[in-house]
């Protein structure tokens, strides 16, 4: 019989949801008071976002990162029950130019002059988490976590514990990137192979050689036959191609 | 419309946490990756009691492609046509997701024809996905692809759509960043309109076919119950999320596009089981018709892009952006940090049938293995996506 | 009554199968290869390059520009530019492609090198029976196979290739028009700059009254 649908709840399993479209949300300034305030220690900065998306988020410390996400996941206003996206981001060693007045003498009068001072921030690992609320439909508010340099310091808490979300995520992360999230229930790698060694997604991974090659018992005697065979470029590679490719 | 659902009443099943009598081992499996139910290649290592699933580990990565890497090393535009093979099914919505974050990211305005267009080519991808999943959970059940070749018929009249307007039937690469990429002929919009006519008469045969049928009642009520305090925190999104009785829908929440100007209602489950993750999919086709019938009402000849957008050298401003849709599958994002290049600096894919694995063992745990194929096709994953 | 759900399920598939015998509509199946579905005209596979006229040599649009092989995701197109020129559609001398491959192994049809070429030189192609025996050579289209003429392009895509001769003749008349008028602005400068330079008859001003003499035009 045609199945149609439901007006209340009846006998069936179904029911049809009323539209409540609420938006409020605080600004990220009261929110990072909030979390000072409830967590102490904690130290939060803003950090800007240039494009016209105007999402800027929060870049938390490490050690208290646990405690801030469950306080934004329990606040009553805040409620950001639905972790949506965890990322992880590269960035290498920088040099950020600044261009700043400075008030100096010329030639006995004072005026402004630009003055461009170069700084040098060293790389980190970071991990971006995209926080929603379903109970209040708002959101994102965007946490950041980073870690204290590229090598042996790349560890950050996990938020698994938080937001089961996060679980297979960070396991990406720590494939992808190499950063290693203590507490996280189930460490291990999820897209590449167990045995795989280095991190694909970093900025300085170089791809081996031979990463289509897998060793097998007859090599050797396959490349004792070549000497024996005349070469076959049609078969095996294309001929034909004048000059190298230059890229 | 008022609905009467069949249930089997007091439908006894045996008891599942059944404590074997005989000592031994539990018996460790791999379901897949060359499995004709999983969806692609995907491999399960299950370790069974008898027949009952006692661990279920899913192992991912066969597919994987490196297209966040891929993203990184080329330009935004060439980025598009790779967004189309992530989730293949639905290459329309993911071309959407990919445009709206850049057009987030760089702040352009779409015309209005255009967000038109754009919503007609999601809901019918939403249609032809949603048909597809039914006739793959039938044919993962035994019904010898019966239930698929219907809902393949009705995906074949879409996709032909599909071919006549962007070129390809699932490889469209038909949006571009402020708008779409040809406009739709008026003779295009009349044939699509009555595909849509005719679509409740497919869905009403279909349902009459699959859902009243006792071995689907039988195989899929109180199977793989999902609670709504586990999908929320495990970021479940889309028909699953919402056969859980949550009530989130991007469509609603965030209202991106023209979505706020149709009406159109969401279905919610009160069980959580796989027969209302199966009635979601059935409810929310109806819904889609319904917006198509609105919009084809709606739309208006106009311009189809935005004309201030470069197409090569495009350069958004330093700064990150994430933008999500709902696309089939739940909630699909992408995340753009740009450094004022013609590349992204990174580019990630938030992958809905990715997450929506989480759960996974939480749902199969105490079933048997037969259930297992049951609620994985429940959960609707294709691998293009889970792995990128 | 407990079955009456695959019954009507049966019911469904039965209806479908006696109707197929009678309605056109059910029967979906198109035999192919003994029936082929006509393809819409924006269909697309693989890209050609379109020359103009019988030449494939000298009708040749492509100017090796490579902005297609720069745009290409995949990076499947490779070109050599030629180092002398041959007279493109306007007369003017252009580059032209030596080399000019597309790997179709590689190539996704994403037609982003039919969107970014600034000379109507590249257009998508129908073509998709194409397989072949051998993995690597066979595979890689050189320019000979992909150069295929206008009057080809008119067949497969009839109102796109309307549309590109139409710019394109559009494109010539601007070009023309503005050689006119710069024709004609150089003819009037220099008749101009030779009625400056000739010296003026010597006249009475008087004789002809009112008649305002050479000297005294500007």
């Amino acid at each position: 019989m045609p199945l149609r649908n439901l007006e209340g709840k009846a006998a069936g399993s179904l029911d049809f949801a009323r539209d409540d479209g609420a938006w409020m949300m605080e600004s990220l300034d009261q929110i990072k008071s909030r979390i000072e305030a409830a967590v102490p220690g904690a130290k939060i900065e803003i950090v800007a976002n240039g494009s016209p998306s105007q999402q800027d988020s929060l870049l938390i410390d490490n050690e208290h990162a646990v405690a801030t996400a469950r306080f934004l996941r329990v606040d009553p206003a805040l409620r950001l029950d639905f972790c949506s996206n965890v990322t992880g981001v590269d960035w290498l060693d920088r040099v950020v130019k600044k261009t700043i007045k400075v008030k100096t003498v010329v030639e006995g009068v004072e005026k402004e002059v630009d003055q461009t001072t170069e700084e040098e921030i060293p790389g980190y690992l970071e991990a971006v988490y995209h926080l929603y609320s379903m109970t209040h439909k708002h959101g994102p508010v965007i946490i950041r976590t980073r870690t204290a340099d590229r090598a042996e310091c790349a560890r950050l808490s996990s938020l698994t514990p938080v937001w089961r979300s996060a679980e297979f995520q960070e396991r990406e992360i720590y494939d992808l990137y190499g950063i290693h999230f203590d507490g996280h229930p189930d460490l291990r790698r999820i897209l590449m192979w167990d045995e795989f060694e280095d991190h694909p997604m970093r900025k300085d991974y170089v791809q081996p050689d031979d990463f289509e090659w897998e060793p097998t018992p007859h090599d050797d005697v396959l490349a004792r036959a070549k000497h024996h065979y005349p070469p076959r470029p049609q078969m095996d590679g294309a001929e034909g191609i004048v000059e190298p490719l230059k890229r | 419309m008022d609905a009467t659902v069949q249930t089997i009443e007091a439908m006894e099943r045996p008891p599942v946490t059944m404590a074997s009598r005989l000592e031994g081992e539990l018996l460790e499996v791999s379901m897949g990756p060359q499995h004709p139910s999983t969806h692609g290649v995907f491999r399960m290592n299950v370790a069974l009691e008898g027949e009952i699933v006692r661990k279920l580990k899913p192992v991912f990565g066969y597919l994987h492609r490196n297209h966040e890497q891929i993203g990184e090393h080329t330009s935004y535009l060439g980025s598009m046509p790779y967004t189309d093979r992530l989730d293949y099914f639905c290459s329309m919505s993911n071309n959407w997701a990919y445009a709206l974050s850049v057009e987030k990211l760089a702040g352009i305005e779409v015309p209005e024809r255009a967000e038109y267009l754009r919503v007609i080519l999601a809901e019918l991808t939403r249609l032809q996905n949603h048909a597809s999943l039914l006739g793959f959970l039938l044919s993962d059940m035994g019904a010898w692809g019966t239930p698929l070749m219907y809902a393949f018929r009705e995906r074949e009249k879409i996709l032909d759509l599909f071919e006549s307007l962007a070129g390809s039937r699932m490889m469209c690469d038909y949006m571009r960043f402020g708008g779409c990429r040809l406009d739709a002929s008026e003779e295009w919009l009349a044939r699509a309109k009555q595909i849509v006519d005719r679509f409740p008469e497919f869905l009403d045969e279909f349902e009459e076919l699959i859902l009243g049928n006792e071995i689907v009642i039988g195989r899929t009520q109180n199977v793989g119950k999902l609670s709504a305090e586990l999908a929320i925190s495990a970021g479940i999104t889309g028909p699953m999320l919402r056969a859980s009785g949550v009530n989130y829908d991007v469509r609603k929440v965030d209202g991106y596009g023209f979505y706020p100007r149709f009406k159109f209602r969401i279905p919610l489950g009160n069980h959580g089981d796989t027969y209302d993750r199966l009635m979601m999919r059935a409810l929310e086709m109806r819904e889609s018709v319904g917006i198509l019938k609105q919009a084809f009402a709606q739309i208006q000849p106009g311009p189809i892009v935005n004309p201030k957008v470069k197409v090569r050298a495009f350069r958004p401003p330093a700064g990150e952006a994430y933008g999500r849709i709902e696309a089939p599958k739940g909630e699909l994002g992408f995340y753009l940090i740009s450094d004022g290049g013609p590349n992204p600096y990174r580019y990630r894919v938030r992958p809905p049938s990715f997450i929506n694995l989480t759960v996974l063992e939480d749902l199969c745990l105490g079933h048997t293995v037969a259930d297992v194929m049951v609620i994985l096709g429940s959960v609707d994953i294709v691998m293009g996506e889970v792995d990128r | 009554m407990i079955g009456t759900g695959i019954l009507k399920g049966m019911a469904v598939t039965a209806r479908n199968f006696v109707g197929s015998y009678f309605d056109k509509e059910r029967l979906i199946t198109i035999q192919y290869p003994e029936e082929r579905n006509p393809l819409p005209e924006n269909y697309r596979n693989f890209p050609f390059l379109i020359y103009d006229g019988d030449d494939p040599h000298a009708g040749l649009r492509c100017v090796a520009c490579k902005i297609c092989e720069k745009e290409c995701p995949p990076q499947c197109i490779y070109i050599v530019k030629s180092d002398d020129k041959k007279p493109d559609y306007m007369g003017k001398p252009q580059f032209y492609p030596k080399v000019f491959d597309i790997d179709i192994s590689v190539c996704m049809s994403c037609q982003i090198c039919v969107e970014v070429c600034p000379f109507e030189a590249i257009k998508m192609d129908k073509e998709f029976e194409l397989s072949k025996r051998e993995r690597f050579d066979a595979l890689l289209s050189r320019k000979e196979e992909l150069s295929k003429s206008n009057d080809y392009y008119h067949k497969i895509h009839p109102l796109e290739a309307a549309a590109v001769d139409k710019n394109l003749a559009d494109a010539a008349a601007v070009a023309e028009a503005k050689k006119k008028a710069a024709a004609e602005a150089a003819a009037k400068a220099a008749a101009a700059k030779a009625a400056a330079t000739k010296p003026p008859p010597a006249g009475d001003a008087a004789s002809v009254p009112g008649k305002p003499t050479p000297s005294s035009q500007q």
